[in-house]
Parts: C-alpha cells; structure tokens; sequence
C-alpha cells in the first residue's frame, strides 16, 4: 500500500509568512513538498470561502500562516484570519471534517525555521488523519 | 365607600389592614387551598390568591378564588397581563364579580422564562397600569375598555403592586404616582428588609400626598433559614435583603433560624407602624402560611375588626 | 433591515436531500448586510452542500445567483431564464423573498435556507440587535427613541416593571431594560415629566391584530 501522501495548502501572508518561507528557501532548511503555498497581501484577505473551496477542491489539510499578534501590516487582518478559521472549523465539522484538518498559525518574518517546522508538522498530524473524506469521495467518483 | 370590600371597609375606617397570600396547586383539587386558607382565616382581612407565579401554571387565581369565597373568606384575585389579553380579563372580573369576589390586583407578571412553559407566547395586549385604568372604567363609568356599556358593572376594589427596591430607585415614586392616577386603590409593596429604603420611598411619596390617594400596605416576609436569605439577596431582582439581615440569620443555630425569622419580621412590622403613611401589612409566608396567626399576633394586629 | 441566520445544516440537506439539480439564490440586501444569505454566503452554503453530497457518492448540481432583492417581482423574473431543469429552488432570502420566488415559480417547490429573526439594526461589527416590532402605530416620539414594544421583554408602555435591576431586564443581563434607556434618554432631553403621562391601552390592530398587512399607495398602483 501507498503512503499517503497529503495535500496542503497554506494561505501566506505577504509581510510575515510568505517572507519567512523565503527564508527557510534561501537557508536551505528543506519543508515539504506537500504544502502549496498561496500568497496573500494579509491573512485577513482570506475568507471563508477560500478556505472551503480549498477542502471542496480535496486538499487533505489547509492552513493559514500570518503575523505575529500585534504585528500585522494591515493592523488586524490576522485577527480577523484567527476568527474565521475558528468559524471555518465548525462548517467543516457539519460536513465531517475534523477540525485539526484548518489551522492558523503566527509567525514573524524573520522566522525561516519555524515556517519549516510548522510545514512539517502540518504534513506530519495530516498524514496520520488520513486523506480528507472529500478527496476520498472525489477519487471514487465515475467521471 | 366605592366597593362592598372587606379590605376597603378596614382600610377607610383607619385601622391597620393585613392581608395575606395562598398559591394555588398545581393540579386539581380544592383540599390544598382550603388548608391554606384556613390557617388565616379570623387572622387577615383579605387573601390573595396568586397567577400563576413565576409563570409556573398553577390552578387559576379565580377557580382558587371561588373556594376562598364559599369559605366564607375574602380574596384578592391576582391577575397577570402575561397570561390573558383585554376581551378575557373583563370576561373573568365580570364572572369572578358574579360570585362575590370584589377586589383585585392588576400586575404585568413575571417574565415566562422564569416558569415551565418558556416556550409560551406572553400577551400582555395591556400593561399594569392600562389594567387598572380599564377596571376603574369598568366600576366607575360601567363601560367596557373598547366602550360598550357593561349591563351590571362590577364594582372592584383596585389594587396595584409597588417595589421600592427595584431599579432604578429614583422612578419608584413617580410609577406609585402613575399607578394611582390610573386608579389604584390600594398598594401591597415587594417585601421589606431595607426598612431605611422603604422610608425613604415613602418620604416621596408623602411629599406627593400618594399615601392619601391610596392605601399603601407594607410588604413582609418571614425568613425560613439563612439559605433563603441568601438565595432572595443574591437571586431574586428586585429584592432587597440587607448583609445584616442575612448575617443575624446566619448567626443563629440551623434549628433556630425559622424562628430568628419570624422575630425579624415581627420587629419589622412593629417599625413600619411608625412609618407614616402605612395603611397596612401584607403577609406573604408562600408555603408556610401556617405561621401568619403567630405573625399577626405577636404583632399586635389581633384580632381583625369584624367589618364583613 | 430584517435579520436572519442561516439554517442548520442538517435541516437544509433534509430540503434538498430528494433532488439533483437545485437552484441556490441568495439576496443582496438585508441578508448580506447580516451576513446570512448574500453572495458570499450562497458561495460557503454551496460548498459545504458540494462537500456533503460528494460524501454521499451523490452528485448534486447547484446553480448559484444572487439578486438584488428578492422581495420585488421585477427582480425575481431575473431567474426565469435560469430555471431550466430545476428541480428545486433554495433560497437564502428573508421569509419574504422566500414567498415572492415561490409565488412567481409555483411549479417549484422553494424551501428557504435561513431562519428570519427580526427588524434590528447593527450595534457593532457583526452584532445585531432587535428595534422595531412593526407595530403600525410608531410611538418612538413620546418614549426618547426607545421601542418600548420592541425593547421591552414584556412590552410595557408604562414601564418599568418591579424586576428592573442594574439596567438590565429581569430575562437576564444580556437584555438592557428598555424603560432604564428611555428614563435616561428623557432626563438626557429634559423630558423626565413625560415620564408620568400614562400612555393608554394599545390598539393593536395596525400591528397584525386585524389580520395580515397591506399597504396601497392610490398615487402609485395602477
């Protein structure tokens, strides 16, 4: 049998997220290849829609990657991320998606590592959830 | 004189009034009321009978009512705004008239989410204070609320309720005032354990001559236990229960908290004799209504003048 | 505007659970300014439906439009050329819209996907709150702009009633109580005499006592 390799995507903010990521790229610290990243001006441009469309669409786990609190370019955007990931969780649940699948996560610019670690992890929890029913369902479908 | 009442005739004649209180059950059956009210009887003027309380249904206030009255005893028939609109409240005063039960108190009642049916749909089609003005129309114009003439009108002794305690205290005067120009009659106030507050209310009211417009009977009940201090202090809005009060409670052994509370209110009533302007005392002891007679005598209002 | 809030889930799949090919409308007005029925909200209800059929092994067609009111039949003949093949119709409008869809397409069986709450108004971001009861007969002049049958859990025009504590109502500290907010709005206006005039028995029959509503506008129906 196959491993199962998961599909995430992590919605990245321009300022903090999307720059440490570069960072981890240009330290040469490896993260892997399972997480797309989607950049963003400001996590706080992600809404909710994006975030089901992304679990509609059979990514096993979605995660959304902004500033630091209090550190936000555009001053609250990443709060407002915060809320609705934690909204997104419960529609998720009604249709039987457990809700370690969405997370939200901070990290500051200059956090190369992190970004790294955070991406590994991710992949790792969603590895060990299995693939997302959704995709599961996909996959079956007669097209 | 405006009414044949019981209550009426002691009030104008200047003696102190007592009333008292008895819910009725929560199902069928005459005996629980009767026992009720047989503690009273000869120790109290007039009885109330609740609505409904904390919008918990219960035996209503006029089937409970008519058993007071075959007893040969006076009640107050309590009706609520929340339970009944317009057309069924004359309905039931002119059917409650019918079989000699001649005064009443119009309250808006408590909120149904504090009861059994939350899921109710209140009425309140009228207010307290839009009752008593129909009531008064009733007896004293013969009309209906909507203006027909009523055949015989039914000639009701009107009271109203009145809490001192409740916020915000600067309007407490002024809702008296709107109550009586309405057309209350009489008043039994929320029960008294500030007695400091409750003089302070009556000094406004005494600077508005109220206590001449309207009999105003002081509100009192017994404390069982330091837990029902506690509970009434801490839970009940519009209640006033002063640390001291519950602190004497607390006080005193388990076994002689009943009968600390008893004293307390016994001692509050003797104080309120001296408050000018009390017409009179409203007991309510809600399920120990078989202390009253104690209450009533030790207070020095015994025996009631028989005027009925 | 009028308020609501998306069904539960569950009860929404139960609608539509019989039919493949469903048509999901939302409205541009007072449910996209409550969050509950606007075009993003049709977007999020037709993804977690997606979701949950494909789940089922069902496949389930959605067609999603937005009008611009859908209490206005102008507006919602906009979706007759959409109706094509539609086994039924999922409306996120008020209760409303819900009926004006179902009236102009009778051979539609039209279920609606929000629950209707109130006439409110927004007391900040994303919090809404009862004002106005619709009661035919406004009397916000005499009461400091305050509702006493909107506000008030017991609907007193002469209130406050003796279970007024701290401003709040006796229904629980999440309810002011409205005659606290009109007293303080009459002594803000120096209108505290006010206060006592009595306002007498309420005819309620232009609020729904004589029957369901009508307006007609002689200069303006043809």
């Amino acid at each position: 049998m196959e491993t199962f390799e998961p599909v995430i995507v992590a919605f990245c903010c321009h300022y903090c997220a999307y720059t440490a990521a570069d960072m981890a790229g240009t330290l040469r610290i490896p993260y892997p290849s399972n997480v797309k990243i989607v950049r963003v001006p400001c996590t706080g441009k992600v809404d909710m829609i994006h975030l089901l469309k992304a679990f509609e669409k059979g990514a096993d786990g979605v995660y959304v990657a902004g500033c630091l609190e209090g550190d936000c370019h555009f001053k609250n955007g990443n709060l407002r991320a915060a809320r609705r990931v934690r909204e997104a969780k419960k529609l998720l649940a009604a249709v039987g998606l457990e809700g370690e699948r969405l997370e939200m996560v901070h990290l500051s610019a200059g956090m190369g590592e992190r970004f790294a670690e955070t991406a590994r992890e991710m992949t790792e929890k969603i590895r060990r959830l299995g693939p997302s029913p959704i995709r599961t369902a996909k996959e079956k479908q007669v097209p | 004189m405006k009414t044949d009442s019981v209550l009426e005739k002691v009030l104008r004649s200047g003696k102190l009034a007592v009333t008292s209180e008895c819910g009725p059950p929560r199902g069928v059956g005459p005996e629980k009321i009767r026992q009720k009210a047989e503690y009273l009887r000869g120790y109290v003027d007039a009885v109330n009978i609740t609505d409904n309380q904390t919008a918990m249904v219960r035996m209503s206030s006029f089937a409970a009512g008519l058993i007071i009255r075959q007893m040969g005893m006076h009640p107050i028939l309590q009706m609520v705004t929340r339970d009944r609109n317009r057309l069924a409240m004359q309905s039931d005063i002119i059917g409650a008239y019918t079989h000699g039960i001649n005064t009443m108190l119009c309250l808006s009642g408590d909120h149904p989410h504090f009861g059994d049916h939350p899921m109710a749909m209140a009425v309140h089609d009228l207010d307290s204070i839009q009752f008593i003005q129909m009531v008064r129309k009733m007896r004293d114009e013969g009309k209906f609320q909507g203006g027909a003439d009523i055949e015989n009108p039914p000639k009701m002794f009107i009271g109203a309720a009145a809490n001192p305690f409740a916020d915000p205290f600067e309007l407490r005067v002024a809702r008296l005032a709107k109550k009586i120009a309405a057309g209350a009659d009489f008043i039994q106030t929320q029960c008294i354990y500030n007695i400091e507050k409750f003089e302070k209310w009556m000094e406004g009211v005494r600077d508005r001559g109220l206590h001449e417009k309207c009999f105003i009977l002081a509100g009192v009940t017994p404390l069982k236990s330091v837990g029902m201090a506690r509970y009434m202090k801490n839970k009940v809005p519009g209640m006033d229960v002063p640390q001291e009060i519950v602190d004497r409670m607390a006080g005193v052994p388990k076994d002689k908290q009943a009968e600390e509370g008893i004293r307390i209110c016994v001692e509050t009533i003797e104080r309120l004799k001296e408050v000018k302007g009390v017409a009179g005392f409203h007991i309510m002891a809600i399920e120990w209504e078989q202390k009253v007679p104690e209450i009533v005598e030790r207070a020095g209002l015994y025996p009631r003048p028989n005027l009925g | 505007m009028i308020t609501a809030e998306r069904k539960p889930l569950e009860e929404i799949i139960e609608f539509i659970r019989p039919y493949q090919r469903i048509l999901l409308v939302g409205c541009n007005e007072c449910v996209t300014v409550c969050a509950a029925g606007g075009r993003k909200e049709v977007g999020i209800l037709s993804s977690l439906l997606q979701m949950t059929f494909l789940r089922q092994g069902k496949n389930l067609q959605i067609r999603e439009h937005t009008l611009e009111r859908q209490c206005d039949p102008e507006y919602v003949e906009e979706l007759t050329p959409m109706m094509e093949g539609v086994e039924a119709v999922l409306s996120m409008a008020c209760g409303c819209g819900v009926q004006e869809v179902s009236r102009r397409f009778k051979d539609k069986p039209v279920f609606p996907a929000v629950n209707t709450k109130f006439m409110g108004a927004s007391e900040r971001q994303g919090v809404w709150a009862e004002r106005c009861a619709g009661c035919g007969d406004c009397l916000l002049g005499i009461t400091g702009g305050i509702c006493p049958i909107a506000r008030c859990s017991k609907q007193l025009m002469n209130g406050p009633c003796g279970g007024s504590s701290g401003g709040k109502c006796e229904v629980g500290p999440e309810v002011d109580c409205a005659w606290q907010l009109i007293w303080d709005r009459l002594k803000a206006l120096g209108m505290e005499k006010r206060f006592e005039e009595i306002i007498p028995a309420k005819d309620w029959r232009p609020a729904r006592a004589a029957g369901p509503r009508k307006i007609i506008r002689e200069d303006l129906a043809e």
